[in-house]
């Protein structure tokens, strides 16, 4: 269990994170996300004690651990750019935390070899990181991470830098992985679609603090503020009458005729199962499913149903209640 | 054109040192000739090394050297790993204070030196030349490693905390590994610098038995007028071990002599 | 946190060696400056600025003040010349490059005892290579004065040359190719290139070889001592040999101090000069 008490950590410039509340239960996948700058990664350091809070406290399994080093927190943490030693070949790069922690020999290469058929990537065991490709890289630092066999894995935005496919592909294994495991693993990311997927729940952090924490379903549909409504969805909610109307797109229906507010179509994105429409409506524009014969400059209706529109008052928090304003004529 | 005046600047650089290799290997009786020797002799490397205290210089020589180096890498590194991962408070005035120290000329120092190493019994022991080279060799190798360090991914540094390691152990099993090719460059111009030094070497120790290389040949002697077919082979003795590190190292060394003289 | 106090920990032998073998004997230089001190004679006492007071009166110090400046502004005028054609000729694409790029490491690698050695034996009265191509032998061209310097001059100008070619080159392989291209577009010949582009973008590098060999020909001690040890009548005394003799062979710490503070502050007036010139040339 990992907790996080009135966590603040400034720098002279801008950044850093400021009175983060937060406890992550064990065996627990939660997602960090935000957009880039928000604190993000000042929080990972924070966690895995890269870095020491300028106030407030930090628990690792009810033990204080705000200045601990990182040694002593059993942390692991798995990094974007995957951080492989290159002067070592894939087995020492694996082994290394063990060394590090005066494990025996024989163990350490039974564990060594265990993590690595684990994750497939048994046969690359005496080749040097600059002889991988990305996605055996990606594999081989999470072995790094996972070797040690801690309570608690950190991941800085590990996927963005592999194509979409293999991402997928990743993201379902690393899924199977902490199942497996059962260890608490707290995932840091700005793409709001992997935190979706994968999460048990998901924290918010925009300007250094926590917006809001939920399950993904939640986050969706019942999203505290403008930010974070807008931030969760594609394509991204439709905000309207001075942003204190939204409705998601999948909300919104686009038709040659009918009732609704009256426009022209702007731009149509066929994606297969699902074309989206983006309608000018007079000033405001409204994304919809729509017709994927529709093309460019047809006059269209756009309609939805009143309980599907969040309402947000003017400083963009959103409020309960029924809606004052009701379907548009 | 080009191709000439390449010839010639070259000719410039190497024809001192090919002369005094020339008269290193005369027989004795043709050492006042200018032409082409008759034959070549090692009669003159043969006097040098017995008559002369030209071996003991050569082995004192490369124990102060090779010490120098070592203390010197050593403290550098530490101190350069500081300056580039750790942040110590005052980086930026520890640069500047090392620079200073780099500046100082030799004789500023080396009577407050003899008055201090005479105090501490310090006076012609290894230790009181080992000390001071290891010293002025500090700013070189801090300026160097620092930017050697600094250009290995900040992400390892971090990888290698996570892992467990403490400074020390990324120190020496992540940062001093990757960064090899700046402390080879490193040790060889500190390991050149405390072979050629003069004045030091010169003032803090007194018996002729613990002169390095410099000294013996500045100091050297005979009865007679000087001996030059010796002090030609002694020199060349002493010499061509660096020329031959120098052509090894070339890339390696320029790149040493050459940092920060352009990014200032 | 434990990187502090390794922070601290790691610079601090560094820290501690250069406070106590380089600083603190500068300090000491300036408060022996101000004593009577004879190690042999076990004489010690203040005498206040009366070694400075000496000092300025004292006609050899100033002819070695004089000696050293004419030593630096020469050797280092005439290394910064040779120096530019040398790393002209390795930055171009001529045959030979490689060659020359080997050379000039020769000199480099030599040891100043030595080189001085090398050229006492080419300057010999007698037999040496240089006497007889100027056709003067049986002249001591190492005994005469006004000579004796210059030929100092030439060995320092030999032994350090190819330092400033390697540092020179460095900043022309920094100009961007595209600048030249550039020139060569608007028909500039190769003169006024040389004239227009390269020399003023090579400044700053100009200024950082010539701070950091003025720096080091002002301590010129090894190449004087081992060919005229300061001599004939003193005309190739610098301040640095002058001040090694007050103390090492007179045994007179305090006066020897004295000049050995005053080459100092020599040393910072180029080192100021130094780096304002830089300042200047990189605006």
């Amino acid at each position: 269990m990992i907790e996080l008490e009135r966590l603040t950590r400034t720098f002279d410039g801008r950044g850093g994170v400021r009175d983060v509340d937060l406890t992550v239960d064990d065996g627990e996948m939660i997602a960090i996300v935000g957009p880039s700058g928000c604190g993000k990664s000042t929080l990972l350091s924070l966690i895995v004690g890269l870095d020491a809070p300028t106030s407030g406290a930090l628990r690792i399994d009810g033990r204080d651990a705000t200045r601990l080093d990182p040694k002593q927190r059993g942390v692991a943490l798995v990094f974007q750019s995957y951080a492989l030693y290159p002067h070592f070949d894939v087995r020492r790069n694996i082994a290394f935390p063990l060394e590090i922690d005066r494990v025996g020999k024989a163990e350490i290469d039974a564990r060594v070899r265990a993590t690595a058929e684990r994750l497939a990537i048994a046969h690359l065991l005496d080749r040097k990181p600059k002889q991988l490709s990305g996605g055996e890289r990606q594999r081989v630092a999470l072995a790094r991470a996972i070797v040690r066999r801690p309570r608690v894995c950190l991941f800085d935005e590990p996927l963005s830098n592999l194509d979409p496919a293999l991402r997928a592909q990743m993201r379902v294994e690393i899924r199977a992985l902490h199942r497996e495991l059962g260890a608490t693993f707290v995932w840091v990311t700005h793409d709001q679609a992997e935190a979706m997927t994968l999460a048990d729940r998901v924290v918010v952090l925009r300007e250094g603090r926590v917006r809001q924490v939920g399950p993904p379903r939640e986050i969706y549909a019942r999203p505290v503020d403008t930010f974070v409504a807008s931030f969760f969805g594609a394509p991204a909610i439709n905000l309207m009458e001075g942003d204190t109307l939204g409705v998601r797109p999948e909300h919104v229906t686009v038709a040659r005729s009918g009732d609704g507010v009256q426009g022209r179509v702007v731009l149509v994105e066929p994606l297969g199962a699902e074309t989206w429409v983006t309608v000018d409506g007079g000033g405001a524009r409204i994304t919809g499913r729509g017709d994927p014969e529709l093309t460019t400059g047809d006059a269209v209706v756009a309609r939805w149903e009143a309980s599907d529109v969040l309402r947000f008052d003017e400083r963009g928090a959103r409020v309960e209640g029924p809606a004052v304003v009701d379907a548009p004529p | 054109m080009r191709r000439l005046l390449a010839l010639l600047s070259a000719f410039f650089c190497v024809a001192p040192f090919l002369w005094l290799a020339l008269t290193a290997l005369r027989p004795p009786e043709e050492l006042t000739r200018l032409g082409v020797p008759s034959r070549l002799s090692v009669s003159s490397f043969v006097s040098a090394l017995r008559d002369q205290p030209l071996p003991r210089a050569l082995l004192n020589g490369l124990l102060v050297s090779a010490c120098t180096t070592v203390f010197a890498v050593a403290i550098g590194s530490l101190a350069a790993f500081s300056l580039a991962r750790l942040r110590p408070p005052g980086r930026d005035a520890i640069l500047a204070g090392a620079l200073s120290v780099s500046m100082f000329p030799p004789i500023a120092t080396v009577g407050p030196l003899y008055v201090l190493l005479r105090a501490l019994g310090l006076l012609d022991h290894w230790a009181g030349l080992i000390i001071p080279y290891t010293t002025f060799s500090l700013p070189l190798a801090m300026f160097l490693l620092t930017r050697a360090f600094e250009d290995i991914p900040e992400e390892l540094w971090r990888a290698a905390r996570v892992d467990g390691c403490s400074p020390l152990q990324a120190l020496w099993r992540v940062h001093l590994p990757l960064a090899a090719p700046a402390i080879a460059t490193t040790a060889l111009l500190v390991f050149i610098a405390a072979w050629n030094e003069l004045l030091y070497a010169l003032t803090f120790l007194s018996s002729p038995e613990r002169r390095t290389v410099p000294v013996a040949i500045a100091l050297f002697s005979s009865e007679h007028a000087e001996p030059w077919g010796e002090i030609a082979a002694a020199s060349t003795i002493a010499t061509l071990p660096l020329v031959v590190l120098a052509l090894i190292f070339q890339k390696r060394i320029v790149t040493g002599l050459t940092a920060g003289a352009v990014k200032g | 946190m434990t990187t502090r106090r390794a922070a601290i920990g790691f610079v601090a032998p560094a820290l501690l060696a250069m406070a106590v073998v380089a600083a603190y004997p500068i300090v000491a230089a300036v408060w022996l400056s101000l004593h009577r001190e004879i190690l042999v004679f076990r004489d010690h006492r203040f005498v206040g600025f009366a070694n400075w007071s000496f000092l300025l009166r004292d006609g050899r110090f100033w002819a070695a003040l004089g000696h050293t400046t004419y030593f630096v502004l020469v050797a280092v005028a005439v290394e910064l010349v040779l120096g530019l054609a040398f790393a002209m000729l390795l930055h171009g694409r001529a045959r030979g490059r490689g060659m020359l790029r080997a050379a000039v490491l020769v000199p480099w690698a030599v040891p100043t005892v030595v080189s001085a050695k090398l050229w006492a034996w080419l300057y010999d009265p007698n037999h040496g290579l240089i006497t007889h191509l100027l056709g003067v032998r049986e002249v001591n061209l190492l005994g005469t004065p006004v000579i004796a310097l210059h030929a100092a001059i030439v060995v320092d100008v030999w032994k350090t040359t190819p330092f400033v070619a390697l540092v020179l080159l460095a900043g022309l392989q920094s100009i961007p190719e595209d600048v030249y291209r550039a020139a060569r577009v608007d028909g500039a010949a190769p003169f006024q290139t040389f004239r227009a582009i390269t020399l003023p973008l090579l400044l700053p590098t100009v200024a950082v070889a010539a701070t950091f060999r003025a720096l080091d020909a002002v301590r010129v001690f090894d190449a004087i001592f081992v060919l005229t040890d300061g001599g004939p009548a003193n005309t190739t005394e610098t301040l640095s040999i002058y001040a090694y003799k007050t103390m090492l062979r007179l045994g007179d710490f305090g006066y020897g101090a004295t000049l050995s503070v005053a080459t100092f502050l020599v040393a910072l007036v180029i080192a100021g000069l130094g780096i304002s010139a830089q300042r200047r040339a990189s605006r």
